[in-house]
C-alpha cells in the first residue's frame, strides 16, 4: 500500500475514533445545562443528585474526546504537509481560533464542572456548566467551518504555482460564511444533541428495565425525550438543506449519493439500493423522478449525473458512498418515529410500562452514532478525489518525505492504542452505569444542611 | 507594521509566549506525573492527582493554541516541522493519549493491581512526552538537514544526536523539579516534607545536566550562542536565566515554594527564549545549507492573515487568562480530597 492510502486510512480512523466522542460531550452538555438549569430553578434535590450523576459520565466521555483530539490537530501537519501548506492561510486561522475562543473556555470551565461542586456557589457552578457547554458548540462551528471550506471554498484567492500553490484569504468573513457553513454546523449540532438524548435514554431506560434509580432514571428520561423529539424532526430539515446545497455546489457527491449516473435522465430517490458502477446501473425500492421533485418542484427535470464528469474528477466509490448516505436518512426517519411514537406514549401515561420500548431504547443509543459516521464518510468520501473541492488533490497533498513504512507503523500504533481505550471506555462506562447515581436527598436526612455542601466525604 | 515590528515578528512573539506558557503551565504537571512512582503511598498519589486534576487540560490547551498558532501564521513551518518530526511527533501525542486516559481511568476502578498499572502508565507517558518535547526542541535549536521545497531529508536516526539527547533529558529534570515545587505548594504534612526533598534533589539533577549541556554548547555548537556574544545589550537573558535558575536552590532551602515556582517558571521561559534569540528569525535552521532554512518571513501566512490572527489573539488572549486565573483562584490552597476527587 502506498503513503497515500495508508494516510488516508489513518486519517478516516482517527478523526473517526474521534467523533465517537465530541457529539456526546456536546449532547450530553446540552442536557446537563437543562438538569442543572432546572435544579437552581425549583431547588428539588433530584435534580442536583441526577446531574452530578451525568457530569460523572460526562467527565469520562470528554477524557478520551481530549486525548483523541489532540492527535487531529497535529496529524494535518504529520501526514498532510502538502495539503497544510495549501490551506495554512485559511484553515490555520480556523484551527487557531478554535484553540482560543472553544477549548480554552471548555476545559477551563471543566474544572470547576468536575471538582468545583464543594468550592463554588450553585449558580457559579451552573454558570461553568454552561460555559463548557458553550465551548463545546464553538469547537464545533470552527472545525467544522474549516471543513466546509475545503468542501465550497469561497473568499480566498491562489497564489504561486504547481507545488508551491497556495490559497489566501482575501474576505474572512466570506470565508467563514462560505456556502456550506452554516447549514452544515446546524446538521452537525443536531446531529450532537441526538447523540445525548439517545445515551441518556438509554442508560435511563436501562434503569427502569431494572427497576432501579428510578427516581433519576425518569425525569431523565423526560428531559432527553424532548430533546429528541425536537431535534429528531429538526434534523430533517437542516439534512434536507444540506441535500440542496451539496446540489448546488458539490453536484458530483449529490449523484454519487444517489447513484444517479445519465445526466439527460430524471434522478430517482432510492430508499434502499445497490449501485453497480461498472454497468452504472443502481437497483432498489425507488421513488421514480424523486430527487429530481426534491431539488427542482417537479418530477420531470433532468439532474447532474455523475457521468457529466471526468472519470478523474469524481468520486470512486460510489456504492459506499450510496450506502453511507442512505443509512443515515433511514436511521434519521427511526428516530423520528422512536421519538414521536415516546411522546405519544408519554402524553398517554404509558410510556415506562411498555417493556419492549424499554428495551429498543437501551439499544437505540447507537442509532444517533452511526448516522453521525455515516454521515461524514458520505460527506468526505463523496469529496473525493479532491481535499480542497476543485481545487487540490487528495493525491497532492502528502507529506512527501514521508513514507509509507512510517505511516505504516503509526496506523499500527493508533490500531492497538485505540482498540485498548476503546475496550477499556466501554467497560468504565458499563461500570459507572451498574453503580448509577448516588441519592443524597435521602443521606440528607442523616446530614445537616449546612455540612452537605461542605462535602461529607471530604477526610476518606 | 504594528508598533514598529511587522506582522511576521509580532505573531513569532505570540507564538513563542503560548509555547513558553504550555512549558511553564504544562511543564508541572508532566514534572507531577514524572516523579509519580516517587510518591509511595496511595493517598499521597492520589493528592498529586488531584493537585493538578482541576487545571491540566485547560494546560494543554496551550499546545493546541500553539500548534494552532504555528498553523495558522507559519504553515511551511507547521508543515515541515511535523512531517520531519513524524515518528517522534507520533510518540508525543500517543502519550499524551495516555496521559489524559490514565487520569482518568485510574480513579475508576478500587482495585490495587489496576491503580498500580495505571500510576506506572501515568508516569511513564509523562516522562516520554516531556522527553520528546525536549528531543524536538533540541532538534530545532540544532537544526536539520532539509531540501530547497523546505522538505526533511534526514532519518530517524538524525534526531539522535548528542545534543538533542541531552536537551530532553536536561527538560526532564527540570520538569520533575518545577512539578515537585507546584506539588509541595499544594499539599502539608508529611507528603509535604517528601516532596521538598524531591524538589531538591531534582533540582540538583537538572543544575548537572543544564551545566553540561550549557558547556556542550558552548564548545560544539557555536551557532546557539553567537548573536548573544555579539551583541552585548542580548546578555539580559542569561543573566536572567543564570539568576532565575541560582534562586531555585535558594528559595527550597528557605522553604519558599512560591518564590521558587515563580523562579522555575522563569528558567523555563527564559530557556526558551535563549533558544529563539538565537534561531530568529529562522523558524527552523536548515543544517546542510542556510538557504534552505525556514523562516518568518518565507514561512508566513498573507499580510491580511497575519492581521487577522492577531485581533484574534489580542481579544482572546485576556479572555483566556480571565477565567484560567479564574480557575486557579477557585482551586487555590493546599489540596482536599472530596467526593468529585480522582
Ligand atoms: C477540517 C477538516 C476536517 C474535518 C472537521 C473532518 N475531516 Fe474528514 N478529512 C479531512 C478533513 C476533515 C482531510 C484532511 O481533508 C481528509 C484527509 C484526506 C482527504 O481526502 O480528506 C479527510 C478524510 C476523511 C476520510 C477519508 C475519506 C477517503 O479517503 O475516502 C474519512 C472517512 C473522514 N475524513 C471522516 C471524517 C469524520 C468521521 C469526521 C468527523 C469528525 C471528519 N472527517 C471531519
Ligand atoms: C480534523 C478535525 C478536528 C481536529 C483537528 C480536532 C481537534 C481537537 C482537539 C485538539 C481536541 C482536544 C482539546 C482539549 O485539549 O481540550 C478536541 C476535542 C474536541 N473536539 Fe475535536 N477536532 C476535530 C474534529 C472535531 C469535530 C468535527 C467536532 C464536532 C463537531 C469536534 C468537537 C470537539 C469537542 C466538543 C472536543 C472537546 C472534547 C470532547 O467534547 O470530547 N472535533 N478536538
Ligand atoms: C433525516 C434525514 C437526513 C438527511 C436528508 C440528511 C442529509 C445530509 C446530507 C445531504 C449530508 C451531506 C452534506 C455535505 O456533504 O455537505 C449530511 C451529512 C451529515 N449528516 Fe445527515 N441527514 C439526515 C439525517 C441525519 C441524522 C439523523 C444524523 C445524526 C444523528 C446526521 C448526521 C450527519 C453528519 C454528522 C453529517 C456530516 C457533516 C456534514 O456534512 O454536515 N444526519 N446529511
Amino acid at each position: 500500500m502506498d503513503t497515500e492510502i495508508l494516510s488516508r486510512i489513518q486519517f478516516g480512523f482517527t478523526i473517526a475514533f474521534h467523533y465517537i466522542y465530541p457529539p456526546l460531550s456536546i449532547g450530553l452538555g446540552l442536557i446537563l445545562v437543562i438538569m442543572e438549569g432546572m435544579y437552581l430553578k425549583t431547588g428539588n434535590k433530584i435534580y442536583e443528585d441526577m446531574t452530578r450523576f451525568w457530569i460523572k459520565i460526562f467527565a469520562l466521555i470528554f477524557g478520551l474526546g481530549v486525548a483523541t483530539g489532540i492527535i487531529m490537530e497535529f496529524e494535518f501537519g504529520t501526514n498532510w504537509a502538502t495539503y497544510s501548506k495549501y490551506v495554512g492561510d485559511i484553515f490555520g486561522s480556523a484551527l487557531a481560533a478554535e484553540g482560543i475562543f472553544a477549548f480554552a473556555l471548555e476545559s477551563g470551565f471543566l474544572g470547576i464542572l468536575l471538582f468545583g461542586w464543594n468550592r463554588v456557589s450553585s449558580k457559579v457552578h451552573f454558570f461553568s456548566t454552561l460555559m463548557v457547554f458553550l465551548g463545546s458548540m464553538f469547537s464545533a462551528v470552527w472545525i467544522v467551518v474549516a471543513n466546509s471550506w475545503q468542501q465550497t471554498p469561497s473568499g480566498f484567492h491562489i497564489v504561486g504555482e504547481g507545488l508551491n500553490a497556495r490559497a489566501e484569504i482575501t474576505d474572512f468573513w466570506a470565508m467563514v460564511f462560505n456556502p456550506s457553513s452554516m447549514e452544515r454546523l446546524l446538521h452537525v449540532w443536531v446531529g450532537a444533541f441526538l447523540a445525548g438524548a439517545f445515551l441518556v435514554m438509554s442508560v435511563s431506560a436501562y434503569y427502569m428495565l431494572k427497576n432501579r434509580h428510578l427516581e433519576i432514571a425518569k425525569p431523565s428520561f423526560r428531559i432527553a425525550l424532548l430533546v429528541a423529539v425536537i431535534f429528531s424532526l429538526a434534523q430533517l430539515f437542516t439534512g434536507h438543506t444540506s441535500a440542496e446545497g451539496v446540489a448546488k455546489n458539490q453536484p458530483a457527491k449529490l449523484a454519487a449519493m444517489e447513484g444517479h449516473f445519465d445526466t439527460a435522465a430524471v434522478a430517482d430517490m432510492y430508499l434502499f439500493g445497490w449501485v453497480n458502477k461498472k454497468t452504472q446501473t443502481t437497483t432498489g425500492i425507488k421513488i421514480p423522478g424523486g430527487l429530481s421533485f426534491l431539488l427542482h418542484q417537479d418530477f420531470k427535470t433532468p439532474v447532474t449525473g455523475l457521468n457529466a464528469f471526468k472519470p478523474e474528477d469524481r468520486p470512486s466509490q460510489v456504492n459506499s458512498i450510496f450506502q453511507f448516505y442512505h443509512l443515515m436518512v433511514a436511521i434519521g426517519m427511526a428516530l423520528i418515529g422512536l421519538s414521536l411514537y415516546a411522546g405519544w406514549q408519554w402524553k398517554r401515561g404509558r410510556l415506562f410500562e411498555k417493556k419492549w420500548l424499554m428495551h429498543l431504547f437501551v439499544w437505540a443509543v447507537l442509532l444517533p452514532q452511526i448516522a453521525n459516521q455515516a454521515g461524514w464518510f458520505a460527506a468526505e468520501m463523496g469529496r473525493q478525489p479532491w481535499v480542497v473541492y476543485g481545487l487540490l488533490r487528495t493525491s497532492d497533498a502528502l507529506s512527501k518525505n514521508v513514507k509509507a513504512e512510517q505511516v505504516l507503523t503509526s496506523l499500527i500504533l493508533f490500531t492497538l492504542v485505540y482498540a485498548t481505550l476503546f475496550v477499556l471506555f466501554l467497560y468504565l462506562l458499563n461500570k459507572k452505569i451498574k453503580h448509577g447515581p448516588v441519592l443524597h436527598t435521602i443521606e440528607e436526612n442523616k446530614i445537616s444542611e449546612n455540612s452537605r455542601r461542605e462535602n461529607p466525604l471530604m477526610n476518606q | 507594521m504594528f508598533l514598529g515590528l511587522d506582522y511576521n515578528t509580532w505573531w513569532f512573539l505570540v507564538f513563542g509566549a503560548v509555547i513558553s506558557g504550555y512549558a511553564i503551565l504544562d511543564g508541572f504537571d508532566l514534572g507531577a506525573g514524572a516523579l509519580h512512582l516517587f510518591l509511595k503511598k496511595e493517598t499521597s498519589r492520589r493528592i498529586a492527582l488531584n493537585a493538578i486534576g482541576p487545571v491540566w487540560d485547560g494546560n494543554e490547551v496551550w499546545l493546541v493554541i500553539g500548534g494552532g498558532a504555528l498553523f495558522a501564521g507559519f504553515p511551511v513551518a507547521y508543515a515541515a516541522v511535523f512531517s520531519a518530526f513524524y515518528l517522534p511527533a507520533m510518540i508525543f501525542l500517543i502519550g499524551l493519549i495516555w496521559r489524559a486516559v490514565a487520569i482518568e481511568f485510574r480513579s475508576k476502578e478500587p482495585g490495587k493491581m489496576w491503580r498500580l498499572t495505571w500510576d506506572i502508565v501515568y508516569s511513564f507517558a509523562c516522562i516520554v512526552v516531556t522527553l520528546s518535547l525536549g528531543l524536538m526542541l533540541g532538534n530545532v535549536a540544532m537544526g536539520l538537514p532539509l531540501n530547497e521545497e523546505k522538505e526533511f531529508t534526514g532519518s530517524m536516526l538524525t534526531f539522535f544526536n548528542p545534543f538533542s539527547i541531552m536537551v530532553a533529558v536536561t527538560t526532564l529534570a527540570l520538569f520533575m523539579t518545577h512539578g515537585a515545587i507546584y506539588l509541595a505548594m499544594k499539599t502539608e504534612n508529611r507528603l509535604y516534607t517528601k516532596l521538598t526533598i524531591l524538589a531538591k534533589n531534582f533540582n540538583i539533577f537538572f543544575l548537572l545536566c543544564f551545566g553540561l549541556t550549557t558547556l556542550y554548547t558552548l564548545l560544539y555548537i557555536p551557532h546557539l550562542s553567537d548573536r548573544i556574544k555579539s551583541n552585548p545589550a542580548y546578555f539580559v537573558f542569561p543573566a536572567i536565566m543564570l539568576l532565575a535558575i541560582a534562586n531555585i536552590p535558594r528559595q527550597l532551602k528557605k522553604g519558599n515554594y512560591r518564590f521558587a515556582f515563580v523562579s522555575s517558571s522563569v528558567t523555563i521561559a527564559s530557556l526558551l527564549i535563549a533558544v529563539a534569540v538565537e534561531v530568529f528569525p529562522n523558524l527552523l535552521l536548515a543544517s546542510n545549507d542556510a538557504a534552505n532554512s525556514i523562516t518568518i518571513q518565507n514561512a508566513a501566512s498573507s499580510p491580511k492573515t497575519m492581521k487577522t490572527l492577531l485581533i484574534i489573539a489580542l481579544v482572546g488572549t485576556p479572555l483566556v487568562a480571565v477565567y484560567t486565573s479564574f480557575v486557579f483562584w477557585t482551586f487555590k490552597g493546599k489540596v482536599k480530597l472530596d467526593e468529585m476527587s480522582y
